[in-house]
Formats: structure tokens, C-alpha cells, sequence
């Protein structure tokens, strides 16, 4: 897993600072959930695993929804290359 | 217990970019679960989707409110449904009950009302190309016929020797009414005498009787004063005409263009302040009237709106097909339903629900159409919240226009339908299958395949 996401600064309300850029951003609770995973290292099954475990939702909308968050991540530069 | 989901989502803040209304679109999301009392879902489920769905209690609503402002304010109107905004038979059917003419651009849109039962006398004709054939019959048929250019003069003299009748017809006008775009390309232009000169035309060729003027300024005009002008533009020349020439005006017949609450691209206020009242255009056609024309005059105040009546009547269903992230973080949905059937697309940002409760925060996105065409854009920026595949997206108002523009192309054309004052839905036009677009085409012998 890149540097860059243990660098970046999360808290509870789900109000994310990239000290690096100084760009913040803001999740909602699935996305603080997901991104907690991240920081931690789990995998991409695992991810979807505690998704489909926590909240009301199936593996292949999960799985979907994920793959789709990362990509912004991605995109926002606050995940480098393949992270997951 | 497990808790509710709602899809992740990341939103970059950006400071310096309050909106102005206070109002956030992160959260703010408007949900339509019926169209009139009737279930999105119910309709898609027996008719399909895409689905173009009308409203007749709105029709009828929206035709008396822009009658009363009109007739409440001015002795001597008549509405005449303009066919191009909407020709389908129900529709034009619902209008011609209110009490509304026909007013018709071509022989094809002059033979629909004839079919559906409007009498000759009840139809208005305009436009720049009159066959000779329908100018033949629509004289026969007693329409009004308003001309617009010279050799249309010169085909009517013909048809009048033809018939031996001394057909009673209109002239367009075109003038400058401090809007723009001046439109110019129809009819007799008023300030550089044109139009004075096509008076002359008809009286010295002595086989026609000029009983009428036409005019129509533009399209989705939002300055009610504009309309002050055309009318008064229109009277003098009315006098000045039956003062030297001895025809009398008997209608005046100031066109359409009303706005509908629907929303420009480019206008950045919503349309329910950007768009005048019915009430302030009927006011400032009709005080203009009665303040220009003589005592005791009351010529007939024709009135072709369109748009301002059946827009607002209008939904169309349509169905999250798939969701994708472009490369520059965009969301973006593929709908079943692209500018093929929405023309008005094209200028047009429409009001969008979603029929049901999406949780999460909204994001920026952009609906594309089904089409796999560059230009098949529905709406090239709003936000939603994350929809899930097969959410129903109902856009509105999209009752003028598209029901008459629309190309099949690509796609079949859907079905569309009307929901009734008493909340019966009937099927107004089925959807298209193969059979309506080969009809027409003949595969030579030699082509056959064999395979």
C-alpha cells in the first residue's frame, strides 16, 4: 500500500486533509469506512467482505461501489498506482 | 442488524465557491414517485421505458390559464394549437375541445387536423412552402391562409382563377421588435416597405381579399414587451392598409412564442423568476390593443402558443442503464433515453427527479444517452446522489417539441401516454417495433441474401 494514504490526515466527521497538497476532502460514512480499510492495508475482498458484513448491501453492488471509490481516490492523487 | 448503505463518496472541498442561494446541491435532491397519482413504477411496468408520459388535467389547466389571461382582458380571441409543438391526435384532440383552431405549417400537419376531424374553416395555414395542391384544397376547405412571400400571392391568384372564388388570405409580416435574433426569413418585412408593397401586390391583381395579418416574432421570448411593439406595429399597419387600399382587418394574428417554465441553458436564475407570467404578456398584447385601435374596432386577436401550454405537461421516464467514472473524476450514468427523443435537449436543462429516496451525498455527474454518438449528452452537468442501476429518472417539462422532433434514429421511438382527468392512463402512441421503420423500404431482387 502507497505512503500517501497513511500520510493523509482522517477524523471521525470524515473530513480528510492531504498535507502534501493541502487539498481537503470530504467522505461519507461508507466512504470513512472504506478508506479506515485502506489505511489499514486490507484488501480489495476484504474490503467488501466487512462492507457486505457491516451494512445492508450485496457483494456485487459492494464490489461495484468500490471499485468506483478507488478510482476517485485515484484520482484525487490520494492513492498511488494499484493499491488495491 | 446490519446498517443501512449508502454508496462512498468523496467530495473535494473547495473554499471561495459558496452559492449565492444558500442552498447546497450536495443535498438537495427532489423524488417524484408518481405522475399524477399514478406510480412511476406502474407505468414503466406495463408501458416501458423510456416512456413519454402527459398529463391531461395539466393541459387542459394550462390551456384555461393562458385563455383567461387573455380573454378576460381583450373582447375577440381565438388560440389556434400550434400542430408543430405536438401533433399527436390525443393531444391536439384535448386542445381542440378546450376550443382551440388548428394552426398548420405544411400539407402533412393540414391533412392530421383534417383527418382528426377539424373543419377546413378551423384551420390556420402558415409557413414558406405551400404546395400548390394544398393551397388548392385549403382554399376549397375555407383556411385561413397566411402568405409569405410573392409567388405564394401569385400561386393563390391562380388558384382563385382555378376556383373561381376570391379567396380571403393573410400576410406575414416580419418587423423588428428590439429583440434578437430579428426573425426576418418569414413573411413581408414592415420597415423596409416590403410588406406595404405585398398590399399593393394583392390589390392591383384584384382577385384576392386581404382580411388579415400574421406575425410571429420569435421563439421562447422572455420580454413581454417585445410583444407591445408587434402589436402596435401591427395596427398602424392595419389602418394604414384598409385607410388606402379599402381591405378590412379582420384578425390579427400575433403568433406564439411564449416561454414555458423550462430552463435555457445560459440563463443562470431558475425559470420561475426568469420567465414572465402568462398575465404579463396577456396584459401588455391586449392594453396595446385597446390602446392603438380605433373606438369601437375590435379585430380578431389570434393567438398560435404552443409551447406555454403543452411543455409543462410533459414527463419523460427514463432508467439508470449503467454508471461510470471518466477520467477527469466525473460521474457519469448511461440512461435508455438520449437526444434522439429529447430535441429540446440540445437548449434545454430540465428539471430531474428520481423516483425513489437515494441516501448519500450528491455529486457531480453527467447523463448520457443511449446513443453511441458523441453528441448524445441529456444533461452535461447536475448532481445527484449515487444512483443504483435501474434507478427511474423523470425529467420534465419535455411536452413540446420532442414528440415532433424526434428522430428514430439508432433507437426505436417509445411509447407515449396520457393520463386522464380521472386518472385513466391510455396509450396514445405505441412504441415503435422494426415493422414501422421497414415498411417503407424495398430491397432490389438482386440484393437478396442468401445466407
Amino acid at each position: 500500500m502507497g505512503n500517501k494514504l497513511s500520510r493523509i490526515a482522517l477524523n471521525d466527521e470524515g473530513f480528510i486533509f492531504d498535507p502534501e497538497t493541502g487539498n481537503s476532502y470530504t467522505v461519507n460514512r461508507t466512504g470513512l469506512f472504506i478508506l479506515r480499510l485502506l489505511k489499514e492495508g486490507k484488501s480489495e475482498k476484504e474490503i467488501v467482505k466487512s462492507l457486505t458484513e457491516t451494512f445492508n448491501v450485496d457483494e456485487r453492488e459492494a464490489e461495484r461501489d468500490l471499485i468506483d471509490f478507488v478510482e476517485q481516490l485515484r484520482l484525487y492523487g490520494l492513492l498511488e498506482g494499484k493499491n488495491v | 442488524m446490519k446498517e443501512a448503505y449508502e454508496k462512498p463518496v468523496i467530495l473535494k472541498l473547495k473554499t471561495g465557491m459558496m452559492n449565492k442561494f444558500g442552498s447546497s446541491p450536495a443535498y438537495i435532491r427532489k423524488v417524484r414517485k408518481e405522475i399524477d397519482g399514478i406510480p412511476v413504477e406502474k407505468l414503466v411496468e406495463k408501458f416501458g421505458s423510456p416512456l413519454f408520459v402527459f398529463s391531461e388535467k395539466k393541459l387542459r389547466q394550462k390551456f384555461r390559464e393562458v385563455k383567461n389571461a387573455f380573454t378576460l382582458r381583450y373582447p375577440n380571441v381565438e388560440f389556434s394549437w400550434s400542430y408543430k409543438t405536438n401533433y399527436l391526435d390525443a393531444i391536439c384532440a384535448v386542445l381542440h375541445q378546450e376550443g382551440e383552431t388548428a394552426e398548420v405549417v405544411s400539407e402533412f400537419e393540414y391533412e392530421k387536423a383534417r383527418r382528426l376531424g377539424v373543419p377546413g374553416n378551423q384551420i390556420i395555414y402558415n409557413g414558406p412552402y405551400k404546395p400548390y395542391d394544398s393551397l388548392v384544397t385549403a382554399v376549397k376547405e375555407g383556411a385561413r391562409i397566411n402568405i409569405d412571400h410573392f409567388e405564394e400571392i401569385a400561386d393563390l391568384e391562380k388558384v382563385a382563377d382555378e376556383l373561381g372564388v376570391k379567396p380571403r388570405v393573410g400576410i406575414r409580416l416580419n418587423m423588428d421588435t428590439g429583440i434578437h435574433p430579428q426573425w426576418s426569413r418569414f413573411g413581408f418585412n414592415l420597415e423596409s416597405g416590403q410588406a406595404l408593397d405585398a398590399v399593393k401586390r394583392i390589390a392591383s391583381g384584384g382577385k384576392l381579399e386581404l382580411v388579415g395579418l400574421h406575425c410571429h416574432i420569435g421563439t421562447f421570448i422572455l420580454d413581454p414587451h417585445a410583444y407591445e411593439v408587434e402589436v402596435k406595429k401591427m395596427v398602424d399597419f392595419a389602418y394604414t392598409v384598409e385607410d388606402q387600399f379599402g381591405f378590412k382587418i379582420e384578425y390579427l394574428d400575433i403568433g406564439g412564442g411564449f416561454p414555458s417554465k423550462n430552463r435555457l441553458k445560459g440563463i443562470y436564475l431558475p425559470p420561475e423568476v426568469a420567465v414572465p407570467s402568462v398575465d404579463e404578456f396577456a396584459e401588455r398584447v391586449c392594453s396595446a390593443l385597446l390602446s392603438s385601435l380605433r373606438p369601437g374596432d375590435y379585430p380578431k386577436l389570434i393567438l398560435e402558443s404552443g409551447r406555454a401550454i403543452v411543455d409543462e405537461a410533459g414527463y419523460l421516464i427514463t432508467t439508470v442503464h449503467a454508471a461510470k467514472r471518466l477520467p477527469s473524476g466525473l460521474k457519469a450514468y448511461v440512461l435508455d433515453a438520449g437526444v434522439n427523443i429529447l430535441f429540446t435537449a440540445f437548449w434545454y436543462k430540465f428539471n430531474i427527479e428520481i423516483d425513489r429516496e437515494v441516501y448519500g451525498t450528491s455529486e457531480p455527474c453527467v447523463l448520457y444517452g443511449p446513443l453511441c454518438m458523441n453528441i448524445d449528452v441529456v444533461d452535461d452537468l447536475t448532481y445527484l446522489p449515487p444512483l443504483p442501476r435501474g434507478t427511474r429518472l423523470i425529467l420534465s417539462p419535455v411536452g413540446a417539441y420532442n414528440v415532433t422532433q424526434w428522430m428514430q434514429f439508432i433507437r426505436y421511438r417509445p411509447a407515449v401516454v396520457l393520463i386522464g382527468e380521472n386518472g385513466e392512463v391510455d396509450l396514445i402512441r405505441e412504441a415503435e417495433d422494426l415493422t414501422d421503420i421497414v415498411r417503407r423500404e424495398k430491397l432490389p431482387e438482386r440484393l437478396k441474401l442468401e445466407w
